[in-house]
């Protein structure tokens, strides 16, 4: 008696999150598996009653998905960006996180925030904003550096460059929080040790933070994945961004663009799969270095 | 909103916002002077609470008359974006099971609605009323079919408008058909190297249907139980190359519309026509707010010299939800917007529409203050209307006019013919609908 009463609190406790789970994610994930597996059929005109109905179409929706040459262009464009954006955004954002904690650093404070203040500017602001400079006619920097932003080739550096200054602060905040955290002694021995400063960043302080850099390595390959906002944005402004530049945009195009939910839902659960099979296997490749002594 | 394609949160919501006519904003804030609309008849069903979705501006104003008017049946604006995003929005509202009891519908996205049975039939409700349409605009909302699925609201008669001050400087005539456009063009190439008599917006499909409609084009029709696609017929080509030929010779430019290159470009007066719709003076006066007085209007140019033909981009009518419980109610709302003189007279003057009433039509007075130069614009409106040819939409011109940006941007960077990207959209469209399994003839 007494038993099962205390078995049943953690449950009780446990209550809100299942809820809020099962509704805004469990539910919505089934219900986009069952669109996923259905179609419209019409007949005839398709107009007036009864002349549009929904049939089950198995896994019909999902061939057609990984069949779309569209898809894999998109996959490729989006890898070529996603390297990009992760090597220059990363690389950048241990390089800050370092600088800000060594011990020299003047007016530290300030830009740190200065670094993480383009991450609180909304994706579609910030791509706008960059959008105006990109433009020939209204841009200041063609001035100074005078190419086409907007190009065939150039576009996805531009919209990289944006993807980078919005998110460069988010992940240098992440690593310098992790750097903080770091026991002060291993510095000090190490510097009794006759170690520069350099050599302390390279030989302790970044294998150290070496989960850090994991975790927001795998937040960036699932963003990146997903990447919408700035190609969507910037889309009206240039002739080189497809509806479908993006495995995301064709989803949006086909749902909301073209009508069509059930395709939609399809190629959004094979993103998620590559999503998944991208973010774990990154994660077992660099698990055992990482975590090893943990 | 309106100042360029980047002023709302995702530009996308923009882009179509133009093709509709009922969108400009240069309605003036005079209020309502008269405050008695149509007469409330006691209805039966007691007092219907509807709401209403529409994007014109100050619709809350013009309702507000109707609800004081009639306590039985109140309407509620609730103001959308606009464009293809609020057609989405509707088709997604409706299969959701809680669309709105009314809504703006533009005419190209109606088919859309009824293929996805989101829009009741409306033929007996509006049998008095059908005559106050012209048969051209009457069809858009019956595609031809026995049912009404909507009332017409505005409407979009495409016309040229230019820099008058600046083809009297170059010495351009008005071209009066599209080869002397074309030469227009060449010339002022010749003339100030900076600046382009138009441009080629790979971003706005609206636009481009009307000028291929004005070639005489039949994207969709139907015959029968069957539909009959042509997206790449003969005039869609004629007129795809004719513009392909200019921008590849750079005798225009392919700038798109709407953008903020573009503002500057007719601010600056870098470009000197516009062929646009009825309501171009409402995104003149905020997209060029500089060039005011300097603009003219002039019918289009045409294929053959003596005829009058002209396209429609935009315009739109007022449809009534299939699954509302006040059809009646909405449906008597809905006349009432679109054909009573006083709510018309207040969509012209606070929505700065151009209306779809034949009646009135020709009753516009003054010309649009932008436009004050041209005392007869509503004239030359009303007569370039009278040659306005459209054709019934299809069930998918979503996958149309997507294809139609994809195409065209395509086109432009590769510099690859237009009429290739015209069977891109005509593939895509018949794809789409077999896909789905509608019935085509071939």
């Amino acid at each position: 008696m007494k038993r099962s009463a205390r078995g049943a609190w953690p449950y009780l406790f446990l209550t809100p999150a299942i809820v809020l789970f099962t509704l805004f994610l469990a539910v919505p994930i089934a219900y986009t598996v069952y669109l996923a597996m259905r179609r419209t059929r019409v007949s005839g005109l398709g107009l007036g009653k009864g002349a549009r109905r929904e049939v089950f179409v198995g896994f019909d929706n999902f061939a057609a998905a990984l069949a779309d040459a569209e898809l894999w262009q998109g996959w490729l464009r989006v890898l070529g960006y996603g390297a990009l954006v992760l090597g220059v955004m990363l690389g950048l954002a241990l390089l800050f996180a370092l600088l800000l904690d060594s011990a020299r650093v003047r007016l530290a404070r300030f830009s740190r925030i200065a670094i993480f203040l383009p991450y609180a500017v909304p994706g579609v602001a910030a791509t706008l904003l960059w959008g105006f400079l990109y433009l020939p006619s209204l841009s200041p920097i063609r001035a100074v550096l005078d190419v086409d932003y907007l190009g065939a080739t150039t576009v996805t550096y531009s919209m990289a460059n944006v993807a980078v200054w919005g998110g460069v602060g988010f992940n240098m905040l992440v690593l310098y929080t992790a750097l903080r955290a770091i026991p002060r002694d291993l510095y000090e021995a190490a510097r009794l040790d006759g170690a520069s400063e350099v050599q302390i960043a390279l030989r302790v302080k970044i294998p150290m933070l070496t989960p850090a850099i994991v975790l927001t390595t795998v937040f960036s390959i699932i963003a990146t994945i997903q990447v919408f906002t700035e190609p969507t944005a910037l889309r009206p402004l240039t002739n080189t961004i497809s509806s479908t530049w993006s495995p995301l945009m064709k989803v949006y195009r086909d749902a909301f663009v073209t009508g069509d939910l059930y395709s939609a839902a399809a190629t959004s659960i094979v993103i998620a799969a590559i999503s998944l099979v991208l973010s774990f296997g990154f994660l077992r490749v660099v698990r055992d270095r990482a975590f090893r002594e943990g | 909103m309106r100042t360029n394609r980047l002023g709302a949160a995702l530009a996308v919501a923009l882009t179509v916002t133009c093709m509709s006519g009922a969108l400009v904003s240069c309605g003036s804030d005079e209020p309502a002077e008269s405050p008695e609309a149509a007469p409330a008849t006691a209805a039966p069903q007691g007092p219907a609470k509807l709401t209403y979705w529409t994007w014109a501006p100050n619709m809350d104003k013009i309702v507000k008359v109707w609800n004081d008017a009639n306590p039985d049946i109140q309407v509620t604006v609730s103001k959308q974006a606009g464009g293809d995003d609020a057609a989405a929005k509707y088709l997604t509202a409706a299969k959701a099971g809680n669309p709105p009891d009314l809504v703006q519908a533009e005419y190209q996205h109606l088919p859309s609605f009824i293929a996805a049975d989101a829009v009741a039939d409306l033929k007996t409700e509006t049998a008095p009323i059908k005559g106050e349409f012209s048969e051209g605009l009457w069809n858009l909302v019956t595609l031809g079919t026995d049912a009404v699925y909507g009332i017409p609201q505005d409407s979009g008669p495409m016309m040229l408008f230019y820099r008058k001050d600046l083809f009297d400087k170059h010495g351009i005539e008005v071209p009066e058909t599209w080869q002397e456009y074309a030469e227009a063009a060449r010339t002022v190439r010749k003339k100030d190297p900076k600046a382009y008599l138009g441009t080629f917006s790979s971003k706005d499909p609206g636009a481009f249907t009307g000028l291929a409609q004005q070639a005489g084009a039949q994207w969709w029709s139907i015959s029968g139980e069957s539909w009959k696609v042509d997206v790449a017929d003969e005039p869609t080509r004629k007129v795809a190359d004719y513009w392909g030929g200019l921008v590849k010779e750079d005798a225009i430019d392919d700038v798109p519309y709407f953008t903020p290159e573009w503002n500057k470009a007719l601010n600056d007066g870098r470009l000197l026509t516009w062929p646009s719709a009825v309501w171009a003076p409402g995104v003149l006066s905020s997209n060029a707010p500089k060039a005011k007085g300097k603009w003219a209007v002039a019918p289009l140019p045409q294929w053959n010299a003596g005829e009058n033909f002209s396209g429609f981009w935009g315009g739109s009518s007022t449809a009534v939800s299939a699954r509302t419980p006040h059809k009646a109610a909405a449906a008597k709302f809905a006349t009432w917007l679109n054909t009573d003189p006083k709510a018309i007279d207040l969509l012209v003057k606070e929505a700065a529409i151009y209306p779809a009433t034949t009646k009135a039509q020709s009753a516009l007075g003054e010309a649009p203050e932008y436009f004050s130069n041209q005392p007869d614009f509503w004239q030359q409106a009303a007569a370039v209307s009278a040659g306005a040819r459209g054709f019934t939409f299809g069930p998918n011109v979503g996958v149309t006019y997507n294809a139609f940006k994809d195409g065209f941007d395509k086109a432009l960077q590769d510099g690859t013919p237009f009429s290739a990207a015209v069977q891109a959209m005509q593939d895509a469209t018949v794809a789409d609908m077999r896909k789905s399994g509608f019935q085509i003839a071939s």
